[in-house]
């Protein structure tokens, strides 16, 4: 393999982890900020009222 | 990399959110059931001897420890996903603008993560004490998220467009969703001292910084160890 197609493997190889991060990341965030459903919500009110998500 | 990139944010992740969650329960969660005792009228403002006085103290923390381990649980929850979104910006900047991974640099991206998600929609809508009534719910998630996004942008215009246009680009975009203005109600509703608001609104703004920035470290300080080795 040339240097040149190493490198354009490793960037891509690389710009599949940060989707990767970036969905888990936001699902996460989902979860603990935005979901609405009454257990989660209650769950999570002391830290979204701290963290200053828009909660209820 | 995919390996040390979710590594390197969970566990940076764990780090600030429990120095945050600690923080929260010596400065704000205080405060958050001080107004939980106007949310719920076991306390009144302005009806003691119809004076505009009310006794000062917040309750303790009680003996709730399944609510404040949830508390704990969602803040590393909650900084975990941030760590994942800020390692793969770091990524990005390093491969394509050639920005290096080094602790020093996670403290800036710490900052800038906090001035986007913290201090930015917070301009608009300040982080509410329980008991404030707000406008609907949606109106607000939409501004907040919009603001977010536009302030991210704006930041990433600055720190890495090319060129005095871009930058002040870069300002217009930030400035554009505080132009437009977030949700409000018409009227003041709010049954708490405004002093114990205001208080809340430093304390948890203050302290999300102390958290922010822990996170942008260990993010780039964990990246970095983990490529050297």
């Amino acid at each position: 393999m040339t240097t040149q197609t190493a490198n354009f493997a490793a960037t891509r190889s690389n710009t599949l982890a940060f989707i990767l991060a970036l969905t888990v990341g936001v699902a996460l965030l989902t979860v603990s900020g935005m979901a609405q459903a009454t257990v989660l919500h209650d769950a999570a009110h002391d830290q979204r009222h701290a963290m200053a998500f828009p909660c209820h | 990399m995919t390996k040390n990139l979710l590594s390197s944010a969970v566990f940076a992740g764990l780090i600030a959110g429990l120095i945050a969650a600690l923080l929260q329960f010596v400065f704000v969660i205080p405060l958050l059931l001080e107004g939980e005792l106007y949310e719920t009228g076991a306390r009144l403002h302005f009806a003691t001897d119809g004076t505009p006085q009310s006794e000062r103290g917040a309750p303790g923390l009680g003996g709730e420890w399944g609510r404040h381990l949830m508390t704990i649980g969602f803040n590393l929850v909650t900084y975990a996903g941030y760590g994942l979104l800020m390692v793969a910006a770091m990524g990005l900047a390093r491969d394509h603008r050639g920005t290096p991974i080094t602790a020093q640099n996670g403290i800036i991206w710490g900052l800038a993560g906090f001035i986007a998600v913290q201090l930015a929609p917070a301009v608009g809508l300040p982080p509410e004490l329980p008991g404030t009534p707000a406008a609907e719910l949606a109106p607000r998630q939409i501004w907040w998220m919009g603001t977010i996004l536009a302030t991210l942008v704006g930041l990433a215009l600055i720190a890495f467009g090319r060129g005095m246009m871009m930058h002040f680009l870069g300002l217009i975009v930030i400035l554009a969703p505080q132009l437009i203005g977030a949700p409000h109600l018409d009227t003041f509703w709010g049954v708490a001292p405004p002093e114990l608001s205001a208080e809340f609104v430093t304390h948890s703004l203050g302290f999300a910084a102390v958290g922010w920035v822990t996170l942008g470290y260990f993010c780039a300080l964990f990246m970095a160890q983990g490529e050297d080795s």
